[in-house]
């Protein structure tokens, strides 16, 4: 394979963990609810995937605990800040801190393994084609399915009733009470969405893009997930722009590096995150009415008063 | 069997109080069942982990130590979660603190005089006010949520740390190990006595006297408070919520330097790629036992560092892993945001279905 190629691959590798995860969330945040603990449930999932692929030496039940593990974790949260009515951020915060003190405790023994990784699904004839065809059609599996899943989510969101109700609870949780719809309900299933999808995310990590377990490998992502749903401004298409182009630029330095520019690695490894920032920024600025396209009712709790 | 929750009338200041003590029973309860999973006899666990490092002088000579940066961090971010100004990167600010301060023995190391402790506190302190200031501005000018730009930032503070120590600021005499040079004396946080403990423990009391007193006797603390639950009402009175966000990351993000400056100038006694266990972020679970007050923070920041300590002494006795400590935090706020639901709200379990109790 040639060298542009080799970086176009690592670029959709390193960019699906980013998409799915920041779907699951546009999902949660669309419902109303922010969950400020995509990194402790992706990194749950990463431990869980990785930990479930080894001892059963199977990559696919090894995806399927990841996926349990994020939604585990996200039912912690919408038991906290749906039931219990407690502060979205702050129990958020919470969920990220007990997933990466509990994936360390857990992954302990995982260290330094090697793990086992997802097949490649080659998509046949169309695999063989020069330069696209390893590229485009023969990803592993979950890569497609980031995709799909974008797809689904928004013609879910804006072309069902389901997505109707999903859209009504987050931007009018009163009215969508006394029209009957139970909030609680519909959020907590969109607060599972987004916690399955961490933890596929997470999974993906351990199981695809790195196969091993090290101690925070997420590294931040799931924060940087959350900043891509607001850079998409809750569209969900807008998230595959952004997830490839944070992507790219995490590769990007990677590339630099190994070429040997005179650039420290430190200075290359923090773009990523001040990108991160920069994007915020513009984004914000110049939709100063940001405010306006997020959810109304996003971070705000909700206590039926029957 | 139904279980709903009945606002209160008003507040439970009983539950105020009772609610961080309910959480450390929770705690301790999961405790219990996490030692015995591990397999290891739970009552002599709780005993190695939670008292133990009470009963000794030795020791609580490090609780204190370990407690200072809690303390300073958590008071300081006590007041923006007050003004709900959500710093999250305060692990950040106290690495730039850190650097800032060190930049004193690194760069003018002949300097010796009284006052280069002094002077290295001060841009310490410095040092976390710029790097907090990036997302107060921020925030302030375009809107930018300040909670993904504070802990993006954590990363590149740390990133830039790494940098430093392994290129320009690594001793030349220090056999190619990424660390500086090491402090000398006068570079060092003076010690009470023949102890081990440092002046930068006062300074954490200190601090939280300070801003316990600023919180409930000025105008700014009302300032504070009002902006917090009521902006609309707080602009009708002429704060700027704008102002609030800068004070309040200027206040968190100094505190947090210094704290960064105490620690290197004190227990590491040199800049490393890696200062410290996460004071930063453990700090926020100490704002929130403390219930967002200064002085309730002291109390919450001692009973963290009796976990850090706790969890050293279980890897030795049992070969349980250090790592145990953080899962302990993170399950203590998870137990403090739950029972703060009991503040506000009555529990009603009832029996009857759905309908009938209304």
């Amino acid at each position: 394979m040639s060298p542009l190629a080799q970086v176009l691959l690592t670029i959709i590798t390193a960019s699906t963990p980013l998409l799915i995860a920041a779907i699951g969330e546009l999902v949660t945040e669309r419902s109303g609810v922010l969950n400020l603990g995509v990194e402790g449930m992706m990194v749950m999932g990463a431990v869980a995937g990785f930990g479930a692929a080894l001892t059963t030496g199977s990559p696919l039940v090894g995806v399927l605990a990841s996926i349990l593990a994020g939604m585990a974790m996200a039912a912690i949260f919408a038991f906290l800040t749906l039931k219990l009515v407690s502060n979205q951020v702050a129990t958020g915060l919470a969920l990220t801190l007990l997933g990466l003190g509990l994936s360390g405790l857990i992954g302990e023994s995982f260290v330094g393994q090697p793990g086992l990784r997802l097949a490649h699904l080659a998509i046949p004839g169309l695999s063989d084609l020069p330069f696209v065809g390893p590229i485009l059609f023969g990803q592993d599996g979950l890569v497609y399915l980031s995709i799909a899943l974008t797809v689904a989510v928004s013609y879910g969101l804006f072309h069902t009733r389901l997505g109707l109700i999903i859209r009504a609870v987050g931007d009018s949780h009163g009215s969508a009470h006394a029209l009957g719809v139970s909030v609680i309900g519909v959020r907590a299933v969109c607060v599972l969405f987004g916690g399955a999808c961490s933890g596929l995310a997470g999974g993906y990590l351990s199981l695809a893009y790195t196969p091993q377990w090290i101690e925070n490998m997420t590294a931040g992502r799931g924060w940087i997930a959350l900043a891509l749903v607001v850079f998409s401004s809750w569209q969900p298409y807008r998230l595959i722009i952004g997830a490839y182009l944070f992507g790219a630029v995490g590769v990007l330095g990677f590339v630099a590096q190994a070429v040997g520019i005179g650039i420290p690695s430190q200075f290359l490894s923090s773009l990523p995150y001040i990108v991160t920032v920069l994007a915020l920024v513009i984004i914000s600025k110049r939709t100063l009415s940001a405010r306006a396209q997020a959810p109304a009712c996003l971070g705000q709790p909700f206590v039926p008063d029957r | 069997m139904r279980i709903d929750l009945i606002k209160r009338p008003e507040a439970s200041r009983l539950m105020a109080y009772a609610s961080p003590l309910l959480a450390v029973a929770l705690t301790l309860v999961t405790g219990v069942i996490i030692f015995a999973v591990l397999g290891v006899p739970p009552l002599k666990g709780l005993y190695v982990y939670f008292i133990d490092p009470l009963t000794s002088a030795w020791s609580l000579e490090k609780l204190s130590l370990k407690a200072a940066p809690l303390i300073m961090i958590a008071a300081g971010l006590s007041v923006a979660y007050r003004a709900n100004v959500w710093n999250i990167g305060a692990e950040g600010q106290l690495t730039m603190g850190a650097i800032f301060g060190a930049s004193i023995p690194i760069l003018f190391n002949s300097w010796q005089s009284p006052l280069t402790i002094v002077a290295m506190l001060l841009l310490g302190i410095l040092g976390g006010m710029l790097w907090g200031l990036i997302p107060a501005l921020l925030k302030v000018k375009t809107g930018a949520n300040e909670i993904l730009t504070s802990l993006m930032l954590v990363y590149v503070a740390q990133l830039f740390l790494d940098w430093l120590v392994r290129g320009p600021w690594r001793d030349p005499k220090g056999y190619n190990f990424p660390k500086s040079v090491t402090f000398e004396d006068w570079q060092m946080l003076p010690t009470f006595g023949t102890t081990d403990v440092h002046y930068g423990v006062a300074l954490a009391v200190l601090a939280a006297v300070a801003l316990w007193v600023l919180m409930s006797f000025t105008l700014k603390g009302f300032e504070v408070r009002v902006l917090g639950t009521a902006p609309r009402a707080g602009s009708f009175a002429g704060f700027s919520p704008q102002r609030m966000v800068i004070f309040a990351f200027l206040v968190s993000g100094g505190l947090a330097g210094l704290a960064g400056i105490c620690e290197i100038a004190g227990p590491v006694e040199e800049l490393q790629p890696v200062i410290s266990p996460g004071y930063g972020f453990t700090a926020i679970i100490v704002a929130f036992l403390g219930r967002l007050n200064p002085i309730g923070v002291v109390v919450a920041g001692l009973a963290l560092a009796v976990s850090y300590l706790g969890g050293e002494e279980a890897h030795t006795a049992f070969g349980i892993s250090d790592k145990a400590a953080r899962v302990f935090q993170g399950l203590l706020l998870f137990y403090i945001l739950a029972c703060d639901t009991l503040i506000l709200y009555r529990v009603q379990i009832s029996t009857k279905p759905k309908g009938a109790t209304a």
